[in-house]
C-alpha cells in the first residue's frame, strides 16, 4: 500500500463516519431519553416537622412513606421509584413558600405533595399556580382553597376533609343535642386563622340554620400556638354559655383543654370540639373529660372496615403510635396519586391532573369504602365523617352519628351559592 | 373594642375575682423570666437574649423528672437547679468572654446558643410537643371566691411566685450579697479594689438569674405544652416587661408583669383584638414618659 494512501482519509470516508454517528445518535438519544425518565420520580413534600404541630409533619410523612415503601417494593412504575424529598416549613408560610420553590427549582421534583396546613398551604398554592406544577394539598381543610372559583389552579387538588362539610355535618349533629339539652347559648373559641375564622363561621352557620333560636353570645380567637390560654378560658366562663364550639387543633387543642379542666370549664359547659378524636390529641390529654362532643378526626374504628383496623394497626406496628387525621389525608393523596401513576402509565403532571379529575379510589377511609376527586372543584367527597362523645379508654369516640352525605352535597350546592362560588 | 363588657365585666364581683386572678397567673410566670432577664442586665450590662430559652430547659428538664420519679416538687426542683447549672456553664464558658462587647456579638452569641438548645431539645425530647401531667394532688375543683372561679393550681403558682418575688427583692435590698451586687452594678473596679472576689459576685448573679428562669419553666411545665422553640415568645413579653419596669428593678419587673397579666384578662373583654397593642403603646407610652421605666434609676 502507497504510503500515501495508508494515511489518507477521504471524503466519502468522513461522510461515512458522520453518517454512522449520526445513526449512533438517533439510537442513543432515546436511550439517553429513556435513562432520564427511568429514574426516580421525585416527589417534593413541605410539611411542618418541628414545633408545637410538628406530629401533623411527621404522621403525614410516616403515612407517605407507608404507601411509597409499597409502591416501590411493587417495582414502581415500570421500574421508576418514587423518591420522596421532605422539608420542613416550621409552620410559617413564608416558608412554606420558599421551600417549594426550593423542591422544583433545586431538587427538580416533578409533582408537590402539599402537607402544609392551611395556613401554608395557601403559599404552597400560589407557588404552583405559577410553576404549573401537580400538586395534591393534604392537610389544608379551609373550604375557600377549592371552593373558590377566584383561587382555582387546574394543576391543585385537595385530598382532605373540607371545613364546609364538617360543619354541616357537625351543624346536623349539633341540633339533635340543642333540642335535647335546650342549649341555647353558644360562644365559640378558635384559631385566629383562615381555617379557624372560616370552619368557626360555618358551624355556626349550619346550627343556627339547623335550631333558628341558638344565639351565639361571644367568641374568643386565641393565636395559632398560643403557649396560655387562660385569658380565652376565663372569658368563655365570663359569657356564661350552655355551649361552646372549638376548631384548636393538635398541641393547641391539647394545652386549651388541660387549662380549661383546672377551671373546671368542661363541666359547666357542654364543648363541641371538632378535632378532638385523633389518637395522638386523645392520648396527650392527661385529664380527658368525658363527654365532649367531637367530629372523628382519625379513628381505627370509624369507619367501621376492616381495612380501616388494618391500616391503623398496621401504622402503630411501624411507627409505634396511632395515626392521625393528617395521616389518613396524606396516605390517600399518595394513593391517589399512585393510582392516576398506574392508570396514564405515566408521571407527567398533565396527564396526572386529568387522570385524577373525578377518579374513584378503593379506600379505608370511604364513607362506604370508597373516596372519589370530585371533577368541578377537584376535592376528595364521600370520606367518613362522624360526630360522637369522648371516652377516657379505647375506642376514645362513642355513639358515633354517621354524616349523610346526600344532605352534605344539598346543603353544600346552597353554601356556594350564597359565597358567590356558584 | 366591647367597652360596655368590659364595663361589665369591672361591675360584677365574679368576673372581677376571675379575671383579677388570670392576670395575676399570666403576670406571674411572666415575672419569673422577666426578673432574671432584668437582674443579669442590671448587675452584669449583658442582655441575655438565651433566657427564653432557660425557660425552656426549666420545663423539659421538670417533665424529665417527673417522668423519672413522677413528684411534681422534685420535677421543679430539677428544672429549677438543671437550669441554674446549666446557666453557670453558660455564663463561664460563653459570657464571661464578651462582658464588655458590644450588644450585637452579645446578641450573636446568644441567638447561637438558643439555635443550639433548640437542636438539641429536638433531639432529646423530640420535635413534636410533650406535655407533663398535672399532679394528682391540683387535679380538684376550682376555689369559688365572690362568685369567680380560681384553679387551686394557680392559687399555688401564685403564691410561690409571690413568695419568690419577696425573697429575691430582700435578698437584693436587705442581705451583704445584695449590697455587694449593687454596688459592683454601680462601680465593678472599686468593689474588686476592696478584695471581693466580682468574677464569683458575677457567676451568683446569673445562677440567680437562671434559677428564676428554671423555676418558670418548672412551674409552667404541667398547664403548657412543651416544644422546641417554647421560649421565644415568654421572651418577647420579658422585654417587654423589662422596659415599663425598668432595667435592673426586680419591683418594677413585679409590678410591670401584673400590668401586661391584667391588661390580656381584662383586654380579652373589653379588646380582644387590640390586647398585644395595647401592651405594645404601654411600652411605648413607657418608653417617651420615663424611658428609665417606672422603677428604673436614671444614668448619672
Amino acid at each position: 500500500m502507497p504510503r500515501s494512501q495508508r494515511f489518507f482519509v477521504g471524503r466519502r470516508d468522513v461522510l461515512k463516519s458522520v453518517g454512522a454517528a449520526g445513526a449512533l445518535a438517533v439510537a442513543g438519544f432515546p436511550a439517553i431519553a429513556r435513562g432520564q425518565s427511568s429514574g426516580p420520580i421525585r416527589i417534593g413534600m413541605p410539611t411542618i416537622l418541628s414545633g408545637r404541630v410538628a406530629q401533623l409533619g411527621i404522621s403525614s410523612r410516616n403515612a407517605v412513606l407507608m404507601e411509597v415503601d409499597a409502591f416501590n417494593a411493587a417495582g414502581g412504575l415500570d421500574g421508576r421509584k418514587i423518591e420522596m424529598v421532605i422539608r420542613d416549613s416550621k409552620g410559617q408560610p413564608a416558608e412554606a413558600a420558599r421551600v417549594t420553590r426550593e423542591l422544583i427549582n433545586t431538587d427538580q421534583c416533578e409533582i408537590i405533595l402539599d402537607a402544609e396546613a392551611s395556613s401554608g398551604g395557601f403559599a404552597v398554592h400560589e407557588v404552583i399556580r405559577e410553576s404549573g406544577h401537580l400538586c395534591l394539598h393534604t392537610n389544608s381543610e379551609t373550604s375557600a382553597l377549592t371552593a373558590d372559583p377566584k383561587l382555582h389552579v387546574p394543576n391543585a387538588f385537595r385530598v382532605a376533609r373540607q371545613g364546609i362539610h364538617d360543619s354541616i355535618a357537625g351543624g346536623l349533629y349539633a341540633a339533635e343535642i340543642v333540642k335535647a339539652k335546650g342549649l341555647k347559648r353558644w360562644m365559640t373559641a378558635s384559631p385566629d386563622y383562615a381555617y379557624g375564622r372560616d370552619t368557626t363561621a360555618e358551624f355556626v352557620e349550619y346550627l343556627k340554620y339547623f335550631t333558628p333560636g341558638v344565639e351565639v353570645v361571644g367568641d374568643t380567637w386565641p393565636k395559632l400556638f398560643q403557649a396560655d390560654y387562660t385569658e380565652n378560658i376565663t372569658k368563655i366562663l365570663q359569657g356564661r354559655p350552655q355551649a361552646f364550639y372549638s376548631c384548636l387543633w393538635g398541641g393547641d387543642l391539647v394545652t386549651f383543654i388541660e387549662q380549661g379542666a383546672l377551671y373546671g370549664l368542661f363541666d359547666q359547659v357542654t364543648t363541641f370540639a371538632v378535632n378532638m378524636a385523633d389518637y395522638t390529641t386523645l392520648q396527650q390529654i392527661k385529664q380527658l373529660p368525658k363527654g365532649i362532643h367531637s367530629g372523628n378526626r382519625y379513628l381505627k374504628s370509624f369507619p367501621a372496615l376492616p381495612s380501616n383496623a388494618m391500616w391503623g394497626e398496621a401504622y402503630r406496628t411501624k411507627h409505634g403510635a396511632y395515626p392521625t387525621n393528617w395521616a389518613w389525608q396524606s396516605a390517600t393523596g399518595m394513593q391517589f396519586l399512585i393510582a392516576a401513576m398506574r392508570k396514564t402509565g405515566s408521571a407527567d403532571g398533565k396527564k396526572l391532573a386529568a387522570a385524577l379529575r373525578g377518579m374513584t379510589i378503593e379506600s379505608p377511609f370511604g364513607a362506604q369504602g370508597k373516596i372519589t376527586m370530585r371533577p368541578e372543584d377537584q376535592t376528595i367527597v364521600d370520606y367518613a365523617i362522624g360526630w360522637g362523645t369522648t371516652a377516657p379508654k379505647e375506642p376514645y369516640v362513642e355513639q358515633m352519628h354517621v354524616a349523610d352525605w346526600k344532605r352534605i352535597y344539598e346543603l353544600e350546592v346552597a353554601w356556594k351559592k350564597s359565597k358567590g362560588y356558584a | 373594642m366591647d367597652f360596655d363588657a368590659l364595663g361589665g365585666c369591672l361591675t360584677t364581683a365574679s368576673c372581677v375575682v376571675t379575671q383579677l386572678s388570670a392576670g395575676l397567673i399570666i403576670g406571674m410566670l411572666l415575672f419569673l423570666v422577666a426578673s432574671g432577664v432584668t437582674l443579669i442586665f442590671g448587675v452584669l450590662g449583658v442582655i441575655n437574649f438565651a433566657h427564653g430559652s432557660f425557660y425552656m430547659l426549666g420545663a423539659y428538664f421538670a417533665y424529665t423528672v417527673y417522668q423519672l420519679s413522677e413528684s411534681f416538687i422534685l420535677a421543679a426542683l430539677g428544672g429549677a437547679l438543671g437550669v441554674m447549672m446549666f446557666g453557670v456553664l453558660f455564663e463561664r464558658l460563653l459570657l464571661s468572654r464578651i462582658y464588655g462587647a458590644n450588644v450585637l456579638m452579645q446578641l450573636l452569641v446568644c441567638y447561637a446558643i438558643v439555635l443550639i438548645l433548640d437542636d438539641l431539645a429536638k433531639i432529646l425530647w423530640g420535635a413534636e410537643f410533650v406535655k407533663m401531667p398535672m399532679p394528682a394532688e391540683f387535679r380538684v375543683p376550682p376555689v369559688r371566691f365572690g362568685g369567680g372561679i380560681v384553679p387551686v393550681y394557680y392559687v399555688v403558682l401564685t403564691v410561690v411566685t409571690v413568695a419568690i418575688a419577696v425573697g429575691v427583692s430582700w435578698l437584693m435590698s436587705g442581705t451583704r450579697f445584695g449590697k455587694t451586687v449593687r454596688a459592683a452594678a454601680q462601680n465593678k473596679s472599686m468593689v474588686a479594689a476592696l478584695g471581693i472576689n466580682t468574677t464569683a459576685l458575677y457567676v451568683g448573679v446569673f445562677a440567680l438569674g437562671s434559677l428564676l428562669a428554671g423555676i418558670a419553666g418548672g412551674l409552667a411545665a404541667p398547664i403548657r405544652s412543651l416544644v422546641p422553640g417554647m421560649g421565644v415568645s415568654i421572651l418577647i413579653e420579658s422585654f417587654i416587661v423589662t422596659v415599663i419596669g425598668g432595667m435592673g428593678s426586680i419591683a418594677g419587673a413585679f409590678v410591670a408583669a401584673l400590668l401586661i397579666g391584667l391588661t390580656r384578662a381584662f383586654g380579652s373583654i373589653g379588646f380582644p383584638l387590640f390586647t398585644e397593642g395595647v401592651m405594645f403603646l404601654l411600652m411605648a407610652f413607657i418608653l417617651l414618659v420615663k424611658p428609665s421605666g417606672l422603677f428604673g434609676q436614671r444614668e448619672a
